[in-house]
């Protein structure tokens, strides 16, 4: 079978990029295989000037999962167009660039500097990061919102936009209808569940910024049916994400709905785990009848 | 380079209370640079514990090629550590980091080596490399009391040795400060990795100093990618200044980062 997957912007070699933030901008990653192998690479967020991000700690481990604040540290639109972009070209795999800021200016800026810059294949609007607010309302969580900054993206953007969305909600499909009448090329969910731990030596949150976003294996059910019920609901084509571990999470995503996926916390755990991935795929590929995904996917769930 | 390799157990001890020393073997050994890297362990093969727990390499032998890590059994996953038995396969991430640049001090001159509890393994490795350049070595270890104590006889192979606990049950009574100023040790260069607040009253002490610390911070990929272990350096002229302990770390210059 063709592992080979064709989305707007994105000609894949395989399904599997990393996911946005769990992946910095590659350097660190070449350093341990070829990132050529990869479907596409999802970089770390962008925002207008650059972020210090939250203090520490930042992390903390959780039942099969982990919390994070980061707090979208980045270099800012001219560090990343001046110092990480340009090593990135020597690549053949395709850049996704994710895309985050506080107010809808901040996007509009970001998205226009980086598509201008030529160096990414599409954009991915992170408007579900649970550390970025606008009126105390996420961008995310407001199907009105969302689409407004979606068109407003869309209209400074040559590239195809992907919108990122976020598990926090109702009624994830509501969402997801808003940005593809407002011009989505596609979807890309689900990014962190907001969470907290609290050490009960210290009676203290464990995360300075108290909450964060859960990620990993703990979220793959939330993460499946969400896709699941997306697909339902529209034919934009949808990058699956949310404790991918292995290649049978892989299926199960592309069977649920997915088009492609995109592996975060198993990158922290194992910097090792696309290519290992990718490998398990090729093999799996190797032996299976089916011509290609859309082949493969008949008689599963109705997607 | 850095590498993932499955490592085998050669030998576990207890060497003091709930700190165990294990010898692993494989070929990272021959990898590691400068005392002061440490490596990231997957302390289960199953999904959970889910992060890898960052130790430093507290010796290394790369013609035997093996290398000692000393840890103290606390949480999840250094318990599981504990319960690893020689013959043992672990799975290992390293060597990481940037270890100790000994280049502060040159031969017959000192070194003054300051570890605070489980901070202490590194600086064996760091202690052997100056003696053998034919640095003077003086260490001072401090330690929550007796049980807790451990490398007070290969450092004083060394070298001076001199022991301070909280509660005064072995060596001298109070802080590793309160020994290097009650016996006036004067060094060339301070080296030095513990507690943060041991770190800070150093860095506070003797602001002035040469020297390097090594800082320990929560991680979470360890190679530089996810930005989870950063902290702000002493020049930072916008506020966006920053150092990640993993990839620009553990070890950094005398005054470089902020010890918050
Ligand atoms: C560069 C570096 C070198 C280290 N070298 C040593 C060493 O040589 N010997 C030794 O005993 N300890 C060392 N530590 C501390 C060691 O990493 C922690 O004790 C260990 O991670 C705790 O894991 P746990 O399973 O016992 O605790 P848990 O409470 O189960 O850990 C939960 C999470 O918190 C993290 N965590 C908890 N305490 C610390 C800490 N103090 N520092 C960083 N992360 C922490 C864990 O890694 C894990 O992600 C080092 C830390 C760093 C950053
Ligand atoms: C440390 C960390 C940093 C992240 N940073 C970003 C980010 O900058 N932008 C973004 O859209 N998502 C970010 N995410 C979310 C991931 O891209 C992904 O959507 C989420 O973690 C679920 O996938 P996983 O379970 O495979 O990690 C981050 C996740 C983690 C763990
Ligand atoms: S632990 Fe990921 S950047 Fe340091």
């Amino acid at each position: 079978m063709k592992l080979h997957v064709s989305l707007p912007g994105l000609e894949m070699k395989n399904p599997v990029m990393p996911a946005s933030g769990c992946f910095g901008f590659g350097k660190e990653f070449a350093q341990l295989y070829d990132l050529n192998d990869l479907g596409a690479i999802a970089i770390k967020a962008t925002t207008e000037e650059a972020r210090f991000g939250n203090e520490t700690p930042r992390v903390a481990e959780t039942e099969a999962g982990m919390l994070n604040a980061i707090g979208l540290q980045n270099p800012g639109l001219k560090g990343v167009t001046e110092q990480e972009l340009p090593w990135l070209q020597q690549l053949d795999t395709p850049i996704l660039a994710n895309v985050a800021g506080t107010k809808m200016e901040d996007y509009e800026a970001v998205a226009a500097g980086l598509s201008e810059s030529g160096m990414v294949a599409a954009l991915e609007l992170n408007i579900s990061c649970p550390n970025v607010k606008e009126g105390g309302i996420t961008f995310g969580t407001d199907p009105k919102l969302a689409a407004e900054l979606t068109k407003r993206v869309k209209h400074v953007s040559d590239v195809p936009v992907y919108v990122k969305l976020s598990p926090n909600v109702t009624d994830i499909t509501e969402i997801a209808k808003a940005v593809e009448h407002a011009g989505a090329d596609g979807l890309s969910l689900i990014n962190t569940l907001s969470g907290m731990k609290i050490d009960p030596a210290t009676r203290k949150p464990l995360l300075a910024n108290e909450i964060g976003g859960l990620s990993g294996p703990a979220i793959k059910p939330v993460a499946i049916r969400m896709i699941y019920q997306v697909r339902q609901v529209t034919e934009l084509p949808i990058i699956g994400m949310g404790g991918i571990m292995g290649m049978e999470d892989v299926l199960e995503f592309m069977i649920a709905g997915a088009d492609a996926v995109a592996v975060g916390t198993a990158n922290i755990s194992n910097p090792f785990a696309c290519p290992e991935i990718i490998q398990e795929l090729t093999d799996w590929a190797g032996t299976e009848p089916a011509a290609d995904w859309a082949g493969w996917k008949q008689g599963g769930v109705k997607a | 380079m850095i590498q993932k390799e499955w490592m085998s157990v050669v030998s576990i001890d207890e060497i003091a209370a709930s700190i165990f020393e294990v010898v692993l073997e494989g070929d990272m050994p021959e990898r590691i640079q400068a005392p002061g890297q440490f490596v990231h362990v997957k302390t289960s093969p199953h999904v959970a514990p889910l992060l890898r727990r960052p130790v430093s390499i507290s010796e290394h032998w790369p013609e035997q090629r093996r290398m000692a890590l000393v840890f103290r059994a606390e949480g999840e996953g250094t318990s599981r550590m504990a319960a690893w038995r020689a013959g043992d396969e672990v799975d290992v991430l390293g060597p990481l980091g940037n270890g100790f640049d000994t280049s502060d001090v040159d031969e017959g001159e000192k070194a003054l080596i300051v570890g605070g509890g489980v901070g202490v393994p590194p600086l064996l490795g760091l202690a052997k490399q100056l003696a053998g350049h034919g640095v003077r070595v003086q260490t001072v270890l401090g330690f929550a009391d007796e049980p807790s104590a451990f490398f007070q006889e290969r450092f004083s192979a060394l070298g001076d040795c001199f022991v301070s606990t909280i509660d005064g049950s072995i060596g001298e009574t109070g802080f590793v400060t309160d020994v290097i100023d009650r016996r006036g040790l004067s060094y060339d260069a301070i080296y030095a990795c513990g507690p943060l607040p041991m770190l800070r009253a150093l860095d506070s002490s003797y602001a002035t100093a040469k020297g390097k610390l090594s800082l320990e911070e929560r991680m979470g990929c360890g190679i530089g990618a996810c930005f989870a272990c950063v902290c702000h350096t002493a020049d930072d002229p916008d506020g966006t200044s920053y150092r990640k302990v993993c990839s620009d770390g553990p070890v950094f210059p005398w005054g470089e980062v902020v010890l918050s």
